[in-house]
């Protein structure tokens, strides 16, 4: 009884702790080319870090052919990109300013972010 | 390396190929760059930004566009999303297939208990056979919860997977190890977890086809497009592929075919449906010199053009692309939800474990069995996907209806704040009226004649912008009336021009000109009121300091503007009038068409401070006007509207185009936005009641009072079908009909 309580509670505490506290890795890259694959509901990688004022590239291949995937949407930077299926689509980005820059599907279920810094 | 191609326009020799190709070979990253001269084409390699590419050559004084090879994008699209809709059905059945009999089977007694003989081994053959089912049918939700968990992310996946994976898991241990739980609770979940997994299959098959019609206004724009052209090449006609045809080629349109790309006619002339791009349904008459879109369909006479602009550049694209922006967008209140879906899964994984420990610890009587169920459905209802689904799906059937009347709204924004205007700012020329002025009478001082004054007012209007001008130099060519030269042209913003003919002043224009000028005016002021009251603008005529005439000139009111403003005031909205042009002429066509307030004699830069000063009496300000000369005011009011005159309307200056002439599109976007709007707030409403009673009740919060419990399959069913009724309550928007 009293361990299955525990165990309840710690896993309560666990939740809390790696959805909303801890931060995926992210992939730290100079290149101005970085390939995302759009699948399983994640973007891989979803956390991309790169120096603000240069373009980068982003190239979303997309394989999850549920609708779900179909557009790749940057609010704060007002743009978006629909994705065929099992095909490259690309779009430049140069953010001036250092911040996060989050990208999402139109029902915010696949995240990712661009983490820009100076 | 990337290889593009182009189509160059405007290269008339051979010369000309060596200055392209120096301005290709200018632009960064460019390795190699080819220009044809006989094809009119250039094929450029390196790491190169097509959009410098392009500026360079348009710098050089040439045009270019890319071409872009046969685009079926539409059409594998559909064929990706039919195949995953077969998919989907075809795991829902198998789930089914196995889930039924398991489900009749342990209702009826049919498999032995448990604890019976030979209990335990057709279990577990049970047990395998799900197995099997849920690696078929229910492996991408476990794959796609894993991958999520890892990037500290969850998802609908997350929430079926632990649902239907908690279940699974239990009914194993169950079976392999009965003893470890009272004999009360010593039952298996199998044919729960596979009817779940066929269920939420069975949903998203059914969500996928109800999503389909959701993009149907932008399939249509899309089918605008034409496949093949007939081009004039080397004197032969022949017909080519869409993606072939270069800018500056001839084309021939016949009668009842869609016009390839933008050009201009020069030879024949035709009449020709636009509707399709600018929602006005009569035909347009078109001759040499004038535009024609892609799109649109030449319903009468062959015609040649020339193409102007091709591929990403014409009309058609511009619409298709601001429509698929414009989609993506969200409103406020949907961002509002957003923040609601980010935290929506793992606060239900929170809620599902205290709903685990409330049942384990005070559930009076099998405590693992009930506190499992009621975990597993609390996982099962909970729908973040309707939840998400609420906003997009509405913009998406919103705006796209909205493009097929003609009004393209930039974005979410302009769309809500389109739902709550409550003032519209017209302006007069050209949005009331219909911008194409007319001369009505000619009054002449005495001593003076006719020919004369036009003869003056012509020429020097000869040189003005102005849309009055213009009227004026055409009444007198009618006349016959022979223009002379002037100089020191000067334009008087607000009061009317000034130069030297035959070495005399002449000042022509409005009742400030004269006055500042010292010109007495007095002769002729009654004739000019009374003139204005008729709705007429008349012009003072000064020729060295002395008074000569009146030319005044009217501007008729569109057809449909009275009937479109009775609109906006039947929508309960104040319509203000703006003009440049005095009082006594705006009150005259103020009154003809039914607006509440005017505001005349205000100068072009002073049409933003009137919106302001509106703004500041707490309005919510639409400016209507041109989208050229009223930039700044449209910019300033909450949502701009440009207002077009067919397809040449400047797509990229307002909130929201409209690309017919009418007002009744001002009238048509505020009804679709509030429309579109309470759509999008159904769906939350609903999505957030499904979600707030469904969990807890999953939870088991009834069972205390009248002892209901959910079934975690009814809990599957519930949560397939909310997510399908989100999508068909937003395609219930394509059904929008205007109230004209």
């Amino acid at each position: 009884m009293m361990i299955v309580n525990l165990i309840g509670i710690s896993l309560i505490g666990l939740i809390v702790w790696w959805f909303w506290i801890k931060k995926a890795p992210s992939l730290k890259t100079s290149s101005n080319k970085i390939e995302v694959v759009v699948e399983n509901g994640v973007y891989t990688p979803s956390q991309i870090e790169v120096k603000s004022g240069q373009p980068v590239t982003l190239i979303f291949l997309r394989k999850d052919p549920s609708p779900c995937a179909e557009k790749v949407i940057f609010e704060k930077l007002g743009l978006s990109l629909d994705l065929p299926v099992n095909k490259t689509a690309e779009l430049t980005i140069k953010a001036d300013k250092a911040g996060d820059y989050g990208f999402n599907c139109q029902m915010k279920m696949y995240l990712g972010n661009l983490i820009v810094t100076d | 390396m990337i290889v593009k191609r182009l189509s160059i326009g405007g290269m008339s020799c051979a010369g000309c190929v060596a200055s392209v190709e120096t301005a290709l070979n200018s632009v960064d990253g460019v390795e190699e760059a080819t220009v044809n001269f006989a094809e009119h084409t250039a094929i450029v390699k390196g790491e190169m930004d097509i959009a410098d590419v392009i500026s360079a050559v348009k710098l050089a004084s040439f045009d270019a566009a890319e071409l872009k090879g046969g685009d079926n994008e539409e059409a594998e699209k559909e064929a990706a999303e039919f195949a995953y809709y077969r998919a989907l059905i075809k795991k829902a059945s198998v789930a089914a297939i196995v889930g039924v009999p398991l489900f009749i089977g342990g209702m009826t007694g049919f498999f032995p208990e448990i604890d019976a003989e030979n209990g335990q081994f057709t279990w577990l053959l049970l047990g395998l056979i799900t197995l099997g089912v849920m690696y078929y049918s229910g492996r991408h939700f476990f794959t796609g919860a894993w991958k999520s968990f890892r990037v500290h992310n969850a998802n609908m996946d997350t929430l079926i997977a632990l649902g239907t994976g908690s279940a699974c898991i239990y009914s194993f241990v169950i079976v392999l190890f009965p003893d470890s739980v009272p004999s009360l609770a010593r039952h298996a979940y199998f044919e729960a977890a596979v009817i779940i997994i066929g269920l939420i299959n069975f949903g998203s098959a059914l969500e996928m086809k109800a999503r389909g019609k959701t993009s149907e206004a932008i399939k249509r724009l899309i089918g605008l497009q034409p496949k093949t052209a007939r081009v004039l090449r080397d004197g032969k006609e022949i017909d080519i592929s869409i993606s072939e045809v270069g800018l500056d080629e001839t084309l021939r349109v016949r009668p009842g075919e869609r016009i390839a790309v933008d050009g201009i006619i020069i030879e024949g002339h035709s009449s020709i449906d636009e509707s399709m791009l600018t929602g006005e349904p009569m035909p347009v008459e078109k001759n040499i010199g004038d535009e024609v879109s892609t799109g649109t369909i030449n319903s009468s006479g062959t015609f040649l053009f020339v193409s102007k602009r091709i591929g990403s550049d014409t009309v058609l694209a511009q619409i298709i692309d601001m429509v698929r922006q414009a989609q993506s967008t969200k409103p406020a209140i949907g961002r509002l939800v957003d923040k609601v879906a980010s935290i929506f899964v793992p606060a239900v994984l929170i809620v599902s474990v205290i709903t685990f420990l409330i049942w384990f610890n005070f559930a009076a009587v099998d405590a693992a069995s009930y506190a499992l169920v009621t975990t597993m459905t609390v996982l099962i209802i909970a729908c973040p996907c309707a939840l998400g689904l609420a906003t997009p799906i509405s913009i998406m059937v919103g705006v796209g209806k909205a493009a097929e009347m003609g009004i393209l709204i930039r974005n979410g924004d302009a769309l809500q704040q389109a739902g709550k205007l409550t003032t519209v700012v017209l302006d007069k020329t050209g949005t009331v009226t219909e911008g194409k002025p007319a001369v009505t009478e000619v009054i002449f001082a005495e001593g003076i004649d006719e020919n004369m004054l036009l003869t003056f007012g012509a020429s020097i209007e000869a040189g003005s912008e102005h849309p009055l001008a213009a009227a004026i130099v055409d009444y007198a060519k009618d006349k016959n009336v022979s223009l002379l030269k002037t100089e020191k042209f000067e334009a008087i913003t607000g009061q009317g021009v000034s130069g030297l003919i035959e070495n005399q002043t002449v000042l022509f224009g409005n009742a400030y000109l004269m006055k500042n000028n010292n010109v007495d005016i007095s002769a002729l002021e009654n004739k000019a009121q009374q003139l204005s009251q008729q709705g007429r603008t008349s012009m003072y005529l000064a020729l060295a300091g002395k008074l000569q005439g009146i030319i005044a000139v009217s501007d008729p009111v569109k057809k449909d503007s009275i009937a479109a403003i009775k609109r906006l005031h039947d929508l309960g909205m104040k319509v203000v009038m703006l003009t440049g042009d005095n009082q006594l002429t705006a009150d005259a066509v103020a009154k003809q068409v039914g607006v509440d307030e005017v505001i005349a004699e205000v100068m072009p830069q002073d049409k933003s401070a009137k919106v302001v000063s509106l703004q500041e009496s707490g309005e919510q300000v639409a400016m209507v006007g041109d989208g050229i000369n009223d930039a700044p005011a449209l910019a300033q009011a909450n949502v701009g509207f440009a207002i077009g005159s067919g397809t040449d309307v400047a797509i990229e200056s307002a909130d929201i185009t409209l690309m017919r002439g009418s007002l009744h599109g001002v009238a048509d976007a505020v009804a679709i936005s509030r429309a579109t709007l309470s759509n999008i707030k159904q769906n939350l409403f609903g999505a957030f009641v499904y979600n707030t009673l469904g969990i807890p009740v999953a939870a088991g919060i009834l069972y205390p009072f009248f002892g209901i419990l959910l079934n975690p399959m009814i809990a599957g069913a519930a949560m397939a079908m909310s997510s399908v009724t989100v999508v068909s309550n937003a395609n219930r928007l394509r059904f929008f009909k205007s109230s004209k």
